[in-house]
């Protein structure tokens, strides 16, 4: 059966080409949309965050929910744009904004102390007790500089992950 | 975590089938519980690399690539190939189809004619009847595999009957047992389907000797696995065949077997089925198409191909766990048919990893 059929059109590509900066290779692009084609079992042209969840490898990655936040009601075009991130031609500034969207949870551009807690729970579960995390964030916050209170904008993140190499990919696979 | 109240209850079933599934999911860890001092903001901020795992999860994940049906390329219509082509579909569709419905027809009249009288008038003589009943199934299957032109190419002593044994398969499509069933008349566990295919099997298929499951029933594991070891201490039983995967996969893939074929304390002998694309796909991808479309898929394609190997039977060596075993007879299986094999149940096609499974990860 398969959705190749609603082909992508050269216009198409150059497009979401545009919309991405670039960040995916024509190739990758067609590739993606094989894959919005079978995500979107439905054929509405949007991806229920649902269906994101229908893949074990995702379901059972601890940020899942985080992400599934911002996943929500996909087009190709948003699909696109929210994969970019891990294109490795995207900049660094690009990756630790999108890092900082999982945080900000609220989407008011602060991460507060619980927005952290929040995905420092994601991330470690039940290995840690919530007074553990507790104690090791405002530690930490503290040594470097801020407190418990401070809420840390996209400013603060690039000063934080700013100089280091961050390593944000994952591989399109191109046939 | 329910989704769409398909399935409820399947977390327990992955718990007790799945060997440690964290060893295969890459490790995900982004902290090190390093004593203070040595934690920076810097590393507690740092998500990356379990967005990337996430991320590689949404561009491609190795779960999914079991249950894709590749559709064809688009051909190169030129002058001569597209009045070919034209012409194939016409002999398919309005020659040979109705040719094969007929082929089909015929079989199931000399079938049921016999089946019937034979069922209901030889009450009394069980054992002559179940060998007639026995050979009828083989004819009867032999017409279905006539009427899509299957062409089979069996390999390896064929199955003997024999106690305490059972086969276990890989599984592309319901036709596999039909393929399998015209060499040898197998009993066979399957999942209880609606329509016409569910007749078939509660009036046929019992007279072979069948054992049904409930995909959706959550207690139904331990009824089914006390009427695999009933069935197989029996020694007029058909031998058993198993399709371990539990659901239907598309021949470049296999999914982990389950085990419940490899703790009934038997021989068990794996079969490896492999088709040939070259006219149709025989994957039934049950999430797109009917088994009726499917069927009708076949009929209408000019050949489908296999190759069946029947394999070294094999035996839980000391110290073995059953998982292990089903693991190693699933690796038998997949160098022989040319097949990957991917670290998932196949019952994810059905419902979705539950919240402890994300716990395992972390401690990864």
């Amino acid at each position: 059966m398969g959705n190749t059929s609603s082909m992508l059109t050269q216009y198409d590509i150059e497009e979401v080409q545009q919309h991405c900066k670039h960040a995916f290779t024509q190739q990758e692009i067609v590739s993606l949309y094989q894959r919005f084609c079978q995500l979107d079992r439905n054929n509405c042209g949007f991806i229920p965050s649902d269906e994101f969840l229908s893949i074990p490898e995702f379901a059972v990655n601890p940020l899942s929910q985080s992400l599934l936040r911002m996943l929500d009601g996909f087009n190709f075009k948003e699909f696109i744009a929210f994969l970019s991130a891990f294109s490795p031609r995207s900049t660094l500034q690009h990756k630790i904004e999108f890092i900082f969207k999982v945080y900000d949870t609220d989407c008011n551009g602060k991460v507060s102390f619980d927005d952290m807690l929040t995905v420092l729970r994601d991330l470690t579960g039940q290995y840690m007790s919530e007074h553990q995390r507790k104690e090791v964030l405002a530690q930490v916050l503290e040594e470097a500089g801020y407190t418990k209170d401070s809420f840390l904008v996209l400013s603060d993140f690039m000063k934080i992950l700013g100089n280091s190499d961050l390593k944000m990919e994952a591989e399109v696979p191109v046939d | 975590m329910n989704s769409s109240g398909v399935l409820k209850s399947s977390s327990s079933e992955l718990d007790l089938d799945r060997p440690n599934i964290e060893d295969y999911l890459p490790s995900g860890a982004a902290i090190q519980q390093e004593p203070r001092g040595k934690l920076r903001l810097h590393d507690l901020l740092d998500i990356s690399p379990t967005l990337s795992e996430a991320a590689g999860a949404i561009v491609d994940d190795s779960f999914t690539r079991c249950f894709k049906s590749n559709p064809p390329e688009p051909w190169n219509w030129n002058i001569y190939l597209f009045p070919l082509w034209c012409f194939g579909v016409f002999a398919r569709y309005l020659i040979i189809f109705p040719t094969r419905v007929l082929v089909l027809t015929i079989g199931w009249i000399i079938f049921l004619s016999s089946f019937i009288p034979v069922h209901f008038l030889l009450k009394g003589h069980d054992k002559l009847r179940r060998s007639i009943e026995r050979s009828l199934v083989e004819m009867i299957c032999s017409f279905f595999v006539a009427s899509w032109t299957g062409v089979v190419r069996y390999h390896g002593p064929r199955p003997s009957r024999r106690p305490k044994q059972v086969f276990v398969a890989n599984h592309t499509s319901m036709i596999d047992f039909i393929v399998l069933e015209q060499m040898t008349a197998f009993a066979v566990i399957m999942q209880k389907h609606p329509g016409w295919v569910g007749l078939l099997q509660s009036t046929i298929l019992e007279s072979v000797g069948c054992i049904w499951f409930n995909r959706s029933e959550a207690k139904d594991r331990e009824i089914v696995a006390r009427k695999l070891r009933e069935h197989v201490q029996g020694a007029d039983n058909n031998p058993l065949l198993i399709f371990p995967e539990g659901t239907c996969v598309n021949n470049h893939y296999t999914v982990m077997f389950k085990k419940g074929a490899f703790e009934l304390g038997c021989t068990v002998c794996p079969v490896a089925i492999k088709y040939n694309k070259i006219f149709v796909d025989a994957f039934w991808n049950s999430r797109k198409q009917s088994f009726t479309k499917h069927l009708l898929q076949l009929m209408t394609s000019w050949a489908v191909v296999c190759d069946v190997w029947y394999l070294e039977p094999q035996n839980l060596k000391p110290g073995e766990t059953p998982i292990e075993f089903a693991e190693r007879v699933r690796d038998i299986i997949s160098t022989r048919a040319g097949l990957k094999m991917v670290p998932w149940d196949g019952y994810l096609k059905y419902s979705r990893p539950s919240p402890k499974h994300r716990e395992r990860n972390i401690g990864s």
